[in-house]
């Protein structure tokens, strides 16, 4: 299937709705408002996609579990009214291991950002999509260390100056979802906040696949890598998305894309392997045999 | 069904995970590492028969990690390491301490530091266990000087980490915790078992960092209906951030309270020929196996000497030795390092006691007559 058809196919699935409407206020926590998020930051997008993506897969909030890192990105989970953790820097994934394999009834969500996933945490994503638990792992890519105040981070796009860089970066970045590929994740998808509907999607997608799903969301630092690399207004950065993912829109929005790649979108990767929790106690039960396991 | 206790010949590590299986411990998560990897090992063939996970994770930090999310899943979790394994623990057991996780940590103590002495005891790490994480946090450590007791501190470190919702540090020497003896295995029936108090009661307007009279919070089950929110930033009751001064003093000033207002009910210690005693050893671990035999000796010899063994190491039984330094003319610390425990025995002596150590750190156990002859020259 051409990429193009991959991507005309999650935008038909926004067509399967649940019956009542997604009020993004049902699933607030509205008393920590206002937020924390600088004006136009891409994460408050991916935020209402994921939440949007929970409402029409209709997940109990009481059988949510959003565990977080520490970042920008992290700071989410707080917003969400659900069984929320706020955990440490780069360790999100292996919080929710441990939660899942304790509690299989739970949805365990992961929110984390590209230094939390990629550097600190990169460890731990690569041996979660080995082990293939079910947890959804939603990374927002900014390019950037948002929270710190904009240092490099291991996606940041070459010759892109960042408090660390103030020279213009000259590593080059990770493709976070070839490696999530590479490590054997069962589920690997790319989306943009521009594009919020197939973002959704995407995530309904990586919410129901039974393992380890990767979803990477190219998100927008636009107060602090924004402001430092001058790629215009948030609306502008946002646009400029669009020239960075294939398929190429014409747009013209800004002179400069925000990012350097051409990055494949949609589903990257779907496979069936069996799940690492069902697994485990399938072979214990079998090993042993059930009689003999006392609970 | 009630059984009769059951003896059985076991290694110190191997006792540790049969206490962590009688206490409840339904997940362990790990990284092998000697002188602990014998603990994983033996979890790893336990757990799947009560339907419990052993999973050996990518590192230290994960293990760390998951033990914290399977505890507050709501499932009593452990992990086991040493040395450099304990120093990789260190950020999340802070987590626990302020996010209030209960969980059991075992540190096999090894030489260090670094990658140091794999194979050979020691006893380095008894600052580090208190304070090993940054900040001011609380914490318990308990210390078992034999097989049997590896297995009976195990169970006591899962029902003190549940009752006050703390990180509970099982730190014991490669000696001990490859040492193979017969261990009473009491009759599952007849534990004592503690489970932390859950949250009960409506959801609406639910404070889940509100502590009871004892100033231990109740703990909300996800599934419950509470949806609260954990989070390692300095957190209201509600659990969500603060940097209030005040507020900071009030929250984190009951996290250290909760220790010290259930002192009492955590110090463990032991005493042999303290009643009458003018030197006293403190000493913990495979060194107050060594004391103990060099103190009878030296009794036998007419000299009045005795022993204070505590069983948790943090909280120091404080009372008791201040009480037992108001008796005695001198204590003597045997412990197999430069000299860390000693540093806390000073602190809480007069200065008409004079207080003077053994220290060793070349991988090898203080033997009795090292401790006897010290002893000796002391009664001079
Ligand atoms: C162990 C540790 N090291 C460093 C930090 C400081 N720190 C906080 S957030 C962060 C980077 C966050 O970047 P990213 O994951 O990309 O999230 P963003 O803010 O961009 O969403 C760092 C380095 C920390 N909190 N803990
Ligand atoms: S600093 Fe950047 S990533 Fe963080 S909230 Fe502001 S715009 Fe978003
Ligand atoms: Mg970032």
């Amino acid at each position: 299937m051409s990429k193009l058809a991959l991507n005309l196919k999650s935008l038909q699935k926004a067509g399967e709705k649940s019956d009542h409407k997604f009020e993004i206020r049902d699933y607030l926590r509205l008393d920590l408002f206002p937020h924390f998020l600088c004006p136009g930051c891409g994460h408050g997008i991916a935020l209402r996609a994921l939440l949007w993506a929970i409402h029409d897969l209709d997940i109990e909030l009481d059988q949510l579990a959003v565990v977080s890192g520490i970042g920008c990105s992290g700071r989410l989970s707080a917003y969400i009214d659900a069984n929320t953790f706020h955990t440490t820097h780069g360790r999100p994934i292996a919080f929710a291991t441990g939660l899942k394999l304790a509690r299989p009834d739970l949805h365990v969500v992961v929110i984390t950002g590209d230094g939390d996933c990629l550097a600190i945490g990169g460890n731990h994503l690569i041996h979660a999509a080995r082990r293939n638990l079910d947890i959804t792992c939603i990374m927002l890519n900014n390019e950037v260390y948002g929270m710190t105040g904009g240092q490099v981070s291991p996606t940041t796009s070459l010759d892109r100056y960042t408090t660390t860089t103030p020279l213009g970066n000259q590593e080059p970045g990770f493709d976070a979802c070839a490696l999530a590929k590479g490590a054997g994740a069962t589920f690997v998808g790319r989306e943009v906040t521009l594009q919020t509907t197939a973002l959704k999607n995407l995530m309904q997608e990586g919410l129901s696949h039974d393992g380890f799903s990767f979803i990477e969301v190219i998100s927008d630092c636009t107060e602090i890598y924004g402001r430092k690399n001058e790629l215009g207004s948030s609306p502008e950065m946002v646009l400029s998305q669009k020239r960075s993912i294939l398929p190429k829109f014409d747009g013209t929005a800004v002179d400069k894309p925000f990012r350097a790649g051409n990055w494949d979108t949609g589903v990257l990767v779907r496979e069936d392997r069996p799940e690492y929790y069902k697994a485990y106690r399938k072979h214990c039960h079998k090993v042993l045999g059930t009689a003999a396991v006392k609970k | 069904m009630s059984q009769m206790p059951q003896r059985q010949s076991l290694q110190g590590n191997q006792a540790c995970a049969l206490g962590a299986i009688a206490a409840g411990c339904r997940l362990f998560a790990g990284y092998p590492i000697t002188p602990s990897s014998e603990v994983a090992e033996r979890m790893s063939k336990e757990l799947p028969r009560v339907e419990g996970v052993f999973v050996q994770m990518e590192d230290e930090i994960a293990s760390m990690a998951a033990v914290l999310g399977s505890s507050m899943g709501g499932v009593k979790s452990m992990t086991a390491t040493s040395g450099p394994g304990f120093s990789l623990k260190q950020e999340h057991i802070g987590y626990a301490a302020l996010a209030e996780v209960p969980c059991v940590i075992i540190n096999v103590m090894r030489g260090g530091p670094s990658t140091g002495m794999p194979t050979r005891p020691a006893q380095g790490d008894v600052m580090q266990a208190r304070w090993g994480t940054h900040g001011d946090h609380p914490i318990i450590v308990v210390t078992p000087s034999s097989v049997q007791e590896i297995y009976q501190l195990t169970i006591r470190a899962f029902n003190l980490s549940e009752t006050y919702r703390v990180p509970v540090i099982v730190l014991y020497d490669e000696a001990i915790g490859h040492l193979v003896d017969t261990v009473e295995l009491p009759d599952p029936d007849s534990i004592e078992i503690q489970d932390r108090k859950w949250a009960s009661g409506p959801a609406e307007g639910y404070l889940p960092y509100a502590a009871d009279e004892d100033g231990v919070p109740p703990m909300p089950r996800p599934g419950d209906g509470y949806r609260t929110h954990t989070t390692g930033l300095t957190h209201l009751e509600t659990g969500f951030p603060t940097q209030v001064p005040a507020d900071v003093s009030r929250v984190i000033g009951r996290l250290l309270d909760k220790i010290e207002r259930n002192r009492d009910a955590i110090e463990q210690y032991e005493l042999t020929n303290c009643d009458d005693a003018e030197i006293l050893v403190v000493a913990f671990g495979i060194t107050a196996r060594s004391s103990e035999r060099a103190v009878n000796l030296a009794r036998e010899s007419g000299i009045k000497v005795g022993l204070m063994r505590p069983l948790t190491l943090w909280p120091f039984p404080e009372r008791k030795m201040k009480e037992l330094a108001g008796q005695v003319r001198h204590v003597l610390v045997p412990e197999m390092n430069a000299g860390q425990l000693i540093l806390e025995i000073e602190r809480l002596c007069p200065d008409s006691v004079t207080v003077s150590g053994i220290n060793r750190f070349d991988g090898l156990p203080i033997d009795p007559g090292e401790v006897l002859d010290k002893i000796k020259e002391i009664s001079k």
